[in-house]
């Protein structure tokens, strides 16, 4: 693999936050942790959104169903899952270190395979609509997720579950999931790169581009529109497990599917960095995080106020974002040429 | 000689509008067809028919003796049989290149073919298929940075790309202008020559279409009007009448 000068400088940026964060400020440990997950999610967005065109507002739904379905593994394997959120967070279920390691890791994959499951199956339903019918399909189902959970007993309904308790230390359970959240956002990054480089990136660009001209040149459109929200599903899913763990309890309507939070800031973060590009997301989720974080503990009754303005500005002035406004000034630092005859021939005529 | 395309007493109607009237035609492998009409005639609709674009009311459509009107788009193409677009359509964001490479035939392709990088052959045969309509010095500008004549051509390497045997082309020359006009006529003999791809062309330049052709189909208000060589249908006072007009 090739790497540019600014993309060295990008990892290593990236790279010194993720190890020494936590070690600096170690009071903000869970915050950072969290910002990984907003670039796993900014990430995900864009596979759908940005690479292939298809803005999903409902991408949150994996999140969610990742979340319930690594609790009811983590449950299941050792008792039985009615019973205990009958007795919402069950008096007597206490889970050995071994039952919780083995319960979360099994927690994860299962939360990982079941959501991209879940994307695949939807996506025969939801890939017949396109453009805002999408968005608005989408979020209908992310919605509908969240209602259909809360009305849902044996998964305890509105009023959530309690996960089993981290066997160990605050800080001890805050440094294990800061490291488990920094693996996933980097193994997200590390496939979507490489993704990208396949015959898969060039086929969603395609079908973002003019997907009626895919079918015409006979690409397998449906095959590769599931395949993407699968994989996103699958990296969404992780991180649904892990936030439900680090909050230690879940319920649907704020947690789980928190469609106008969580699932709108997915967008904003994609827009905000540029969509459509490999680094735009990471730097729309760090940009974004950082605002967000600031606004909540310095401004607090203006946050809503400050992210919406952003998302205005962003969407009027700026829709191309940070990193595809860098491309139109500096195309040749990302490898991309530019007509210079027809540039040539333009200034001509103006000189004329 | 075999038939590729057997079109059988196909209509279609828009509400009210009989665009296709059981139209019959048959296309010969190997050779160039035209198809000419007035605006309006239903060239166009015959040929999103044939691709499967939308449902036909009545008839049969054959493809090497394989019925295909109720196939879908993508599967049709993938049978070896594909169109280029009146408005030009190519994927305006990717540059030449990439156009080329995403243009691969995917008759074959599996599951596992997604996710694995393009073969050298394949950049070499794109590369060499831009040399041919004469963008290899634009290989690497986004494609919607072209012009809309070397757009055309962009869109017409990239169905050459994907190796059909059949190849329907909606106006290729609307819009060229008349110096690269008789570049683009070589390279559409030579498709079918070197490459051997059979064409069936809509037209509405009558010296491109006269010149190109083998035979060629007349169509007026959705009806057949005439069918006969270059020369039959130059002589023809149907559709002199109809189309040509009294030189």
């Amino acid at each position: 693999m090739k790497f540019h000068k600014s993309e060295l400088f990008g990892y290593g940026t990236l790279l010194t936050i993720g190890i020494l964060g936590p070690l600096l400020f170690p009071a903000y440990t869970s915050q950072i942790a969290v910002l990984w997950i907003m670039v796993l999610f900014a990430q995900t967005w864009d596979a759908m959104g940005g690479q292939m065109g298809y803005n999903s507002l409902g991408n949150i739904l994996f999140f969610g169903s990742g979340m319930y379905i690594s609790a009811i593994v983590q449950i299941g394997l050792f008792y039985d899952v009615g019973v205990y959120t009958s007795a919402f967070g069950g008096d007597d279920a206490q889970f050995t270190s071994a039952q919780y390691y083995i319960g979360i890791f099994s927690g994860i994959g299962a939360a990982a395979v079941g959501s991209a499951i879940l994307a695949a199956s939807l996506g025969w339903v939801v890939f017949g609509l396109r453009g805002p019918y999408f968005a608005i399909g989408t979020l209908g189902m992310a919605i509908a997720a969240g209602e259909l959970i809360g009305t849902w007993d044996w998964v305890g309904g509105g009023g959530g579950i309690a996960l089993p308790v981290f066997p160990g230390s605050g800080d001890g359970k805050s440094q294990f999931f800061y490291w488990l959240c920094f693996l996933a956002a980097a193994m997200t990054f590390v496939f979507f790169r490489w993704l990208y480089t396949t015959r898969f990136g060039l086929a969603v660009n395609a079908i973002r581009d003019d997907e009626d001209k895919a079918e015409a040149m006979g690409l397998h459109t449906l095959r590769h529109k599931t395949v993407a929200w699968s994989i996103s599903a699958f990296f969404l899913g992780i991180s649904g497990a892990l936030f439900g763990n680090m909050t230690g309890f879940i319920e649907p309507l704020e947690v789980a599917f928190p469609t106008i939070t969580f699932g709108i800031f997915m967008v904003a973060m994609s827009l905000l960095g540029g969509k459509g590009t490999l680094w735009g997301p990471v730097l729309g989720a760090i940009l974004f995080h950082v605002i967000k974080e600031a606004t909540w503990t310095w401004f607090l009754g203006w946050q809503w106020i400050a992210l919406g303005t952003i998302i205005i500005v962003n969407i009027v002035f700026f829709q191309q974002g940070i990193i595809g406004w860098m491309q139109e000034k500096w195309p040749e630092m990302f490898g991309i040429e530019v007509d210079s005859t027809a540039a040539e021939e333009t200034t001509g005529r103006a000189g004329q | 000689m075999t038939t590729l395309i057997e079109v059988e007493n196909v209509s279609k109607s828009f509400g009210g509008v009989v665009a296709n009237n059981k139209i019959s035609i048959s296309v010969p492998e190997g050779k160039i067809t035209g198809l000419i009409g007035p605006n309006g005639s239903g060239k166009t609709t015959l040929f999103n028919s044939i691709v499967g674009y939308h449902p036909i009311d009545s008839g049969s459509i054959r493809f090497k003796g394989q019925e295909i009107s109720k196939l879908r788009v993508q599967q049709i193409a993938r049978l070896g049989m594909l169109r280029t677009f009146q408005q030009t359509r190519i994927y305006a964001k990717m540059n030449c290149v990439n156009n080329m490479l995403i243009s691969v035939p995917h008759r074959n392709a599996t599951f596992t073919d997604m996710f694995r990088p393009y073969s050298k052959e394949n950049l070499e045969r794109a590369e060499h298929m831009l040399e041919f309509v004469g963008l290899y010095q634009k290989r690497k500008l986004p494609s919607g940075d072209l012009s809309f004549g070397q757009q055309k051509l962009l869109e017409f390497a990239m169905a050459l790309m994907n190796q059909p045997e059949l190849l329907l082309l909606d106006e290729p020359t609307a819009g060229i202008n008349p110096t690269l006009i008789n570049g683009l006529i070589d390279r559409l003999k030579r498709a079918n020559t070197e490459f051997g791809i059979t064409l069936f062309v809509i037209e509405h330049n009558m010296r491109v279409v006269m010149n190109l052709a083998d035979s060629i189909y007349c169509l007026a208000h959705g009806e057949l009007l005439a069918h006969g060589t270059p020369d039959q249908i130059q002589n023809d006072q149907n559709v002199i009448d109809a189309y040509l007009g009294a030189h």
